[in-house]
């Protein structure tokens, strides 16, 4: 299955091959690659964005992209003068990009925060670190989504 | 009625790294769904997820629909003092929820 | 992992056309809870009740259990004191017969027969948030629990029509239950790992639904995908066929409040 296909277009694919026939109505446009950016430039702003610092641990292959778990931690001496001011995570190819941002200070102690996200495809995701000083990091992972095989009506 | 799951620690040495946990139940809507008659079902999510400890903001979760539903979250903070840690998760149509849990520092 | 569940499935026409190679029931020593076929990261959300989602439903069954309702203004409480202690090994034994019906009932059903009939309270609605809430509340007291059905005079013709509905091809892809989960647990159906279909862990958090669940709902979304019509909420097929999985699964440990893909 080529990487680029839509959830739709795999789902009506599968749905054929195992004579369901069509089990989902319309879905919605998705993002764009192009859109993440724009989306990300409006966090950054101009400044720079360096790959490093930032961890983004994710299943490799999701056993079903309605519940992925993540973990995000930056590097960070999580002092006052020292720390992460802000976690943002995206994604290309959901709906739209962005997924969340977490706002922490030294107060945090440690720059790590869990949660669990919804993927439309199989895609990467972005996160991109804040520190106190202005600077930007980043890190990506990529997360293969599989679907349920038994679905209901609506 | 929404209910929630927090985890915390009841005490803590100063100074200590302490892990939060918090579940609430939520369908989180995404709004980019379609009924079977194909109308669009309005998005419903919660937006904002605020920690405050003993009155200070300590952590914030701004929530998008990729969020799954009934959102979990693990956070952590610095046990600073003894008191309390104040959740608040508000969102679509008036969503709020506070739930407050203690915690012992010595 | 092993090299079965390694194996992709080709094509389900394929299974479904070589119904003459079936290797029969799984043999006891082999049955495997659907637990352990799913990801790490799953079971991990399985495993921690600070984590697992049904909690949240198993919580608010806490609070319902002790809430006062109906004409005679009765908590579950009151006649059936600290679920802990009372509601122990009970879910292990459902569905059990009813002397009044003459006929097996589900846990919800029991639940709702209590409601009716010992608090004059409206019965609730099959997954409604309550009923769900209950019954996850009801059967995590037998977490751990080894399943309890055995077969006898009385349950013997439900469980023969429930096991006669696990083994007979139906829907449009005249497909048999068996010849998934007996024949073919392990390997892939649309990227899924198939399971044994043992229901250990009902009402179970599927991350499908993005909530809890209970075991006739599950059911109905495999006659779906079978392209067969499903059977109503609470309709005897269903009870029978939960009867027959549960006395399948005898041994096994109540898992509840499960998670699954």
């Amino acid at each position: 299955m080529n990487r680029e296909t839509s959830r739709r277009e795999f789902l009506a694919g599968a749905a054929a091959g195992l004579g369901l026939g069509a089990v989902i109505a319309v879905t919605p446009a998705h993002a764009t690659p192009q859109e993440m950016q724009d989306a990300i430039r409006k966090v950054v702003g101009s400044a720079p964005v360096t790959k490093g610092r930032v961890k983004l641990e994710l299943p490799p292959l999701s056993e079903n992209g309605n519940t992925v778990p993540l973990t995000v931690s930056v590097e960070s001496a999580m002092t006052p003068a020292d720390h992460v001011r802000a976690i943002h995570v995206f994604t290309e190819l959901n709906p739209q990009p962005e997924v969340v941002t977490f706002r922490l200070g030294p107060r945090a102690g440690r720059a790590r925060v869990s949660t669990r996200i919804r993927l439309a495809n199989t895609q990467t995701v972005t996160a991109i670190g804040e520190l106190s000083d202005g600077s930007f990091w980043s890190a990506t992972a990529a997360v293969v989504v599989t679907l349920a095989a038994c679905l209901e009506d609506a | 009625m929404a209910n929630a799951l927090i985890n915390v620690p009841d005490r803590a040495r100063r100074g200590e790294i302490v892990e939060i946990k918090t579940l609430i139940s939520h369908p989180m809507e995404t709004g980019y769904r379609r009924s079977q008659l194909g109308a669009r079902i309005p998005r419903d999510i919660i937006r904002l997820l605020v920690c405050t400890y003993n009155g200070t903001e300590v952590f914030r979760a701004e929530l998008h629909p990729a969020i799954t539903a009934n959102p979990f979250f693990v956070f952590s903070t610095v046990a600073t003092e003894s008191g309390t840690l104040t959740f608040q998760w508000t969102g679509d149509n008036g969503f709020s929820v506070t739930e407050t849990a203690a915690i012992t520092v010595d | 992992m092993s090299g079965r569940a390694r194996r992709l499935l080709v094509a389900l026409s394929i299974v479904a056309l070589a119904g003459a190679s079936f290797a029969g029931e799984i043999p006891q020593a082999e049955r495997r809870s659907g637990y352990e076929l799913m990801s790490r990261e799953t079971r991990a959300m399985q495993d921690d009740d600070t984590a697992n989602p049904g909690m949240l439903a198993v919580l608010e069954g806490g609070a319902l259990w002790a809430r006062k309702t109906g004409a005679g203004g009765r908590a579950c409480a009151d006649c059936h004191g600290d679920a802990r202690a009372g509601m122990k090994g009970v879910a292990a034994r459902y569905p059990a017969y009813d002397a009044t019906l003459k006929r097996p009932v589900n846990l919800e059903q029991r639940i709702n027969l209590c409601r009716t009939e010992r608090q004059q309270a409206p019965a609730l609605a099959y997954e409604s948030r309550e009923l769900l809430a209950l019954t996850a509340y009801v059967a995590r007291q037998s977490r751990g629990l080894p399943i309890d059905i055995t077969a006898d005079a009385r349950t013997q013709p439900f469980l023969d029509s429930g096991r006669a509905a696990f083994y007979r091809r139906q829907g449009q892809l005249n497909l048999a239950c068996s010849q998934c989960h007996d024949d073919h647990w392990g390997r892939r159906l649309a990227g899924n790992t198939i399971p044994q279909a043992h229901p250990t862990g009902y009402p179970v958090y599927r991350l499908e639904w993005q909530s809890l669940g209970s075991f006739q709902r599950r059911l109905r979304n495999c006659l779906v995908g079978i392209r067969a019509e499903p059977y109503e909420y609470g309709a005897p097929e269903m009870v029978e066929l939960e009867l027959f999985l549960m006395w399948r699964a005898r041994g096994m440990a109540i898992e509840t409040p499960g998670v699954r893909p």
